[in-house]
């Protein structure tokens, strides 16, 4: 199936949007993993609760919400315009901006600029955008190692394995998992290492300190680009940010290039709707802006890369095009059961959950990624929960219409209704439909039957639901054939 | 530039040019400017703001002193002392009230900051600076990196950071800090001592950042509140 307009997709094979196998797959290994379930309810529901608390605070949440949606709307329909402004500002104040089609483009870029700087070792703030387009792997194959330096990455990283959450990402293991990870992996840790919180949390500030004070290059990805001004700006919580941001000579950020807003004002609206929606605080610890390079302060040495890789297919997909308005909270994926119940590693793509569901087979063409917008139950959480009001569900349902569109060759209105006479043809998915919203959602929009209801899915196989269809959508299509 | 001027030239005009194919394919742009219903200015002034913030920091675990202005020397010479920081580094241009070290009886030494190594930094067993704006509502401080704080590094690396917030300086809300804010600055926000949560979502605090960050909230001086002196300054 092709994109819109022709459009090129993130290249495949490099980079870490695909999974190796279907949603559906991974989906029912990561359900019998009964350690995995516990780690993931506690985790989720914890930060649900703060989440909901610090937002009933603000008596606006709803207007810097409708805020927050407008800004990235209009930034969206002037994209150009504003990445040209953030260019010459970030240029004119002494930093250096490069550009990147895909991912092996920004990955040459970025390592040829570490080569130049003479180093080996590079120190790394968090940054999905890097592990998006499998930066560190094209550090290593340049025989240069990347140091994650993200409490919970390092975790990830130290056990050879993949973050599973947007904003905690090693949120599938627990204190104990991550004693013996540290124990095993980190080559001066103390023997007499426990597993309380802050001991481990001890051990990595020891493990990673002489790292920090000696890094010539340090590498990051950025929360928002100022266009008005061409300031950068990252917001974490333990100061390894920082460390990256301020101690090395030499600093690469790359970045999406839909992460861009135009006004420094617009700050104010984001630096509320991020913290409170992520984790749960009224502010995150630490925020650090930028703007090119300061004399005296920080790297002098100051490099911009912005990064398509799909972007641009999505922005051409009119129904799929507000998912490039995510500010990568996470608050969808902590709200959604789907996700509370499989965890990260089921959608095979740096972006999980709710958004990844829509966004993965975005960057990638539906054809990669085809069983993601069905890992979802509809139930319309994460479009409450998004700070930009991304409207997922609906997102989904497009992607699933198109999905079937090309792979049956029929019209997507056939298939709905189909789907629709299969969902009122038994009483059971009947009421299961209604209690979800599907029908609602199926009828609504413009008039026309759209929609295809959530029990027709491949997620139908792996959901633990308490009684299953007897009979999903595919094979009913199949026995009655066609319409 | 690293890449060849020509391929980078190259990336830009076609990332650009995709960019102007897809905008034609969306939703014509919302004419109409952005709505910003949200609160621009909050409401509460003075004293008020003063217990916000206070209150804000302490629950992030902040440490927080209140004074009067001529209370501040003895303010910071007890947090220091109190802390047990013997070493402490400085801004170029911090203009607070310090304590003597030949008068603490204390083994105090204060350094001017003179573009030490962040292995030099590391020695220091902490830091004091003042603070360009706080925010009530979040419980945040934002340094600009003007004299009275420094380059970012100084209040990154030594494990104690003093900050001395005056009463003039605090806004309500997040919208307020960025208006008074220069974005051209490197600008660093504080909120609490370094932390994370990434263990089972349980707040750890004190990770790479400095672990232990002080405040000390400068109470405008006036009559009105002269009475109050007492209770005021006190650490929380
Ligand atoms: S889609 Fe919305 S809720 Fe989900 S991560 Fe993005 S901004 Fe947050």
């Amino acid at each position: 199936m092709s994109t819109f307009l022709g459009l090129p997709t993130a290249p495949a094979g490099v980079g870490h949007l695909r999974g190796s196998e279907p949603f559906p797959v991974a989906a029912r290994r990561a359900l019998a993993d009964t350690q995995l379930r516990r780690n993931l309810a506690k985790a989720t529901s914890t930060i649900r609760a703060k989440r909901a608390r610090v937002v009933a605070e603000l008596p606006d949440w709803e207007e810097l919400r409708e805020a927050g949606r407008a800004i990235k709307a209009h930034t969206l329909a002037h994209l150009d315009t504003y990445l040209e402004q953030l260019e010459s500002q970030v240029t004119a104040r002494g930093g250096t901006v490069h550009w990147a089609r895909d991912a092996p483009e920004a990955n040459r870029i970025v390592t040829g600029l570490v080569r130049s700087a003479m180093a080996t070792e590079v120190v790394k703030v968090k940054s999905i955008t890097t592990d998006e387009i499998g930066l560190n792997d094209a550090l290593a194959a340049a025989g240069i190692s990347a140091v994650e330096t993200d409490l919970a990455e390092l975790i990830v990283q130290l056990d050879h394995d993949r973050p599973s959450h947007i904003l905690v990402p090693a949120i599938h293991k627990n204190r104990s998992e991550i004693r013996e990870i540290f124990l095993r992996e980190m080559a001066d840790v103390d023997p007499g290492l426990t597993d309380v919180p802050a001991a481990l949390t001890q051990a990595a500030r020891q493990h990673l300190r002489r790292k920090f004070l000696s890094a010539k290059v340090g590498i990051s990805g950025a929360n928002f680009a100022v266009a008005e001004t061409g300031t950068l700006c990252v917001v974490e919580s333990e100061g390894n940010g920082r460390m990256c941001l301020t101690l090395p000579d030499t600093l690469i950020t790359v970045m999406g290039i839909e992460k861009v807003i135009p006004r420094w004002a617009d700050l104010g609206v984001f630096l509320q709707l991020l913290p409170r929606s992520a984790t749960g605080e009224r502010m995150n610890p630490y925020t650090s802006m930028w703007t090119g390079v300061t004399p005296g302060d920080g790297p002098q040495d100051f490099h911009l890369v912005l990064l398509d890789n799909g972007r641009t297919a999505a922005l051409a997909d009119p129904d799929g095009r507000p998912a490039l308005s995510c500010i990568r909270c996470s608050a969808c994926l902590n709200v959604c059961p789907v996700y509370e119940r499989v965890g990260g590693h089921a959608y095979g793509s740096v972006y999980p959950g709710p958004i990844g569901a829509i966004l993965s087979p975005l960057l990638t063409g539906i054809e990669d990624n085809a069983s993601l917008p069905y890992a979802s139950s509809l139930c319309g959480a994460c479009y409450e929960a998004c700070p930009v009001k991304i409207d997922i569900p609906s997102i989904l349902v497009e992607q699933r219409a198109r999905h079937v569109e090309a792979t049956h060759g029929r019209s997507a209105e056939a298939i709905t209704m189909a789907a629709a006479a299969w969902a009122m043809s038994d009483p059971a998915r009947f009421a299961a439909a209604q209690r979800g919203g599907q029908l609602g959602r199926l009828l609504a929009r413009h008039g026309v039957i759209r929609r295809l209801p959530s029990p027709l899915s491949g997620w139908t196989a792996a959901r633990d639901a308490p009684a299953p269809p007897r009979e999903t959508f595919r094979q009913w299509w199949r026995r009655t054939g066609r319409p | 530039m690293v890449a060849a001027h020509g391929a980078a030239m190259n990336a830009r005009e076609e990332v650009l040019g995709r960019i102007r194919r897809a905008a034609g394919n969306g939703p014509a742009p919302a004419t109409g400017a952005v709505p910003r219903a949200y609160r621009s200015r909050g409401d509460l002034r003075g004293s008020q703001l003063l217990d916000l913030l206070a209150a804000r920091l302490t629950d992030y675990k902040c440490s927080v002193r209140r004074c009067w202005p001529g209370e501040l020397a003895s303010a910071i010479a007890a947090a220091i002392l109190d802390r047990g920081a013997r070493s402490i580094v400085l801004p170029p241009g911090l203009g607070l009230p310090l304590p003597d070290p030949a008068t603490t009886g204390a083994d105090l030494t204060l350094v001017v900051d003179d573009g030490f190594s962040a292995e030099h930094l590391d020695r220091f067993d902490g830091v004091i600076t003042t603070a360009t704006v706080a925010i009530a509502e979040t419980g945040t401080i934002a340094l600009d990196g003007s004299s009275g704080q420094g380059r970012r590094a100084l209040t990154l690396i030594p494990d104690y950071h003093l900050c001395v917030v005056y009463e003039h300086q605090i806004v309500c809300l997040v919208p307020e800090a960025v208006a008074a804010l220069t974005p051209e600055r490197p600008l660093t926000w504080i909120s609490g001592p370094s932390a994370t949560s990434d263990i089972e979502l349980d707040r750890v605090e004190g990770v790479h950042g400095p672990r232990t960050l002080e405040i000390i909230l400068v109470a405008a001086d006036g009559p009105a509140h002269a009475t109050e002196r007492g209770e005021l300054c006190q650490s929380t």
